[in-house]
């Protein structure tokens, strides 16, 4: 570069230096890598099949099943929204049931069988659910609809299980209804409010598969 | 989230030894709170101990014709067991008023006993909190008080054990049971596990270091019309302001215990006694000694009336 003296030193070259002066030794340098070793990530290795393709990952054991997804496996149709469970945008089936994939630690699904909404349907051939969302217009930003539909796929299965729930007037005889379905939908938020017409897409497949 | 190792235990009693042997150690079943917890660093094991691979999660009729729920059996699966919809109706109901669809597929029995406060000064680690940190005091005190306990506080703590499950488990009579370090078991009753905050709410059961729940074992079914009433402030998937879980026997005799308002879920044998005389006379001695705050002084209100609206339609 004209007028500006060549030391021979990149940027990258004075960062690997300051890192050096950082874990030098000494007595106060011992001290802090003590302190490093205690919080030093913990890895290990889980294998699990997602959307059947089997996979084995070696992971720091504090990654979630969401980030395990997103980050590590590239499947990015899950989304992170609250990270708390508390909006079901991370919604995944587990085993054919429906779990918050941000509360549940992936070194903890050894053997498991997870599929995401990149494997309900593709662009050329989608799930009926993803279909009805299309047609009854149940989303609008888009960032809650992936779990929206993961959620809704599993909970019509419960529903044909005969599982209960708080609105069920007869706990032994469980039937679909609109208030079955916006009880059961209560752990997905949409933060637009498509609510109404989540709800109508859901109804036509059910309506559908009865 | 502060790093961790992992471990499956093998054994509930060599889990039980593992966790006995460091302090630093938690065990983990569904995950659904402790998660949560240790991503705001409230909760900071060194070492966690997986206990959802040791055969607990089975449902089983006991010889006197109650049911053993193992420890790991998951909310949903509960709600839905066949028997458990059918003789012990008040714990379905419960449960299906708790949580949401994808937190009950994943939360354990066990779990949900052991869950923690959801108290805003408990969960703002910049807020003082003698749960989180013994001795440091209770923001939660002079603070903003809607959602706390009127029933059993103390000066170091006014928070709400936020189980709908337990209220159910305690009105059913059920025990826990558990496996200690040395492998010894005891079977602990529902209404001695939670413990009231006194001077130390960082304690909140009965457990021993390293003790972990293996099952929960409910008595012979207690006949009568079970019914689970839960006030809250939306229709769905939110903590209970206060509920109350009821078996109505025909003779106008039965039982009755509250969620929302303590520590622990809320029952006093004594009142029951009561019952037959009328709903007031009950909620007046099931909330006698109240220490509301201005902010949650309606609880009370809400409580009486609860009852009140159970009874009736379990008499009618």
């Amino acid at each position: 570069m004209p007028g500006s003296p060549d030391i021979g030193t990149s940027r990258r070259d004075v960062f690997l230096a300051g890192a050096a002066c950082a874990a030098a030794p000494g007595a106060a340098g011992a001290h802090a890598q003590n302190a490093a070793a205690a919080e030093a990530p913990s890895m290990t290795g889980v294998a699990f099949t997602v959307n059947g393709t089997p996979r084995n990952l070696v992971l720091d054991t504090r990654t979630t099943l969401l980030d395990a997804l997103r980050e590590h496996l590239h499947l990015t149709g899950s989304k992170k929204g609250c990270d708390h469970g508390q909006c079901g945008a991370c919604t995944v089936m587990v085993g054919g049931r429906r779990i918050n994939a941000c509360l549940s630690l992936a070194v903890m699904h050894e053997g498991d069988t997870i599929t995401t909404i990149e494997g309900l349907g593709t662009p050329g051939d989608l799930h009926p659910m993803q279909s009805a969302f299309i047609s009854h217009d149940g989303y609008q930003c888009g960032y809650c609809t992936p779990g929206q539909i993961c959620s809704s796929v599993a909970m019509l299965e419960e529903i044909k299980a005969g599982i209960p729930s708080h609105v069920s007037g007869d706990l032994n005889r469980v039937a679909l209804s609109e208030a079955e379905i916006r009880e059961r939908m209560s752990g997905n938020i949409c933060r637009c409010g498509a609510y109404s017409n989540i709800v109508e897409a859901i109804v036509e497949v059910a309506g559908r598969q009865a | 989230m502060r790093p961790f190792t992992y471990e499956r235990a093998a054994s509930p009693a060599e889990a039980a030894a593992a966790a006995a042997r460091n302090p630093e150690a938690r065990f983990i079943a569904g995950g659904t709170n402790l998660l949560d917890l240790m991503k705001l660093r409230i909760e900071a094991p060194a070492h966690l101990i997986d206990v959802n691979h040791l055969g607990l999660d089975r449902i089983e009729e006991t010889p006197e014709g109650g049911l053993r729920i193992g420890a790991m059996v998951r909310n949903t699966d509960l709600a839905a067991h066949a028997k458990v919809r059918r003789d012990y109706a008040v714990l379905t109901r419960a449960l299906v008023a708790g949580a949401s669809g994808q937190l009950r597929n994943k939360a354990t029995t066990a779990g949900n006993l052991l869950q923690r406060t959801r108290c805003p000064y408990f969960y703002d680690t910049d807020m003082a909190c003698n749960k989180r940190s013994p001795g440091a005091g209770c923001a939660a005190i002079g603070g903003f008080t809607r959602h706390h306990a009127v029933l059993g506080t103390s000066d170091a703590c006014i928070a709400t054990h936020p189980s709908d499950m337990a209220v159910a488990l305690r009105v059913l009579d059920a025990s826990v049971e558990t496996v200690k370090a040395d492998g010894t078991t005891r079977s602990i009753p529902m209404a001695d596990f939670h413990r009231l905050p006194g001077d130390t709410p960082h304690v909140e059961t009965a457990l021993e270091q390293g003790e972990l729940i293996t099952a929960v074992t409910l008595p012979p079914p207690a006949g009568g019309v079970q019914l689970y009433r839960k006030v809250r402030d939306r229709a769905s998937y939110a903590f209970a302001l206060v509920s109350v879980a009821a078996i109505v026997q025909r003779d106008g005799s039965g039982r009755v215990a509250l969620g929302g308002v303590a520590h622990k879920p809320w029952r006093l044998e004594a009142a029951e006694a009561e019952l037959k005389r009328g709903a007031k006379p009950a909620s007046d001695s099931l909330l006698a000694g109240a220490r509301p705050t201005p902010h949650n002084e309606f609880k009370l209100r809400l409580a009486e009336r609860a009852i009140a609206s159970v009874l009736a339609e379990g008499r009618n």
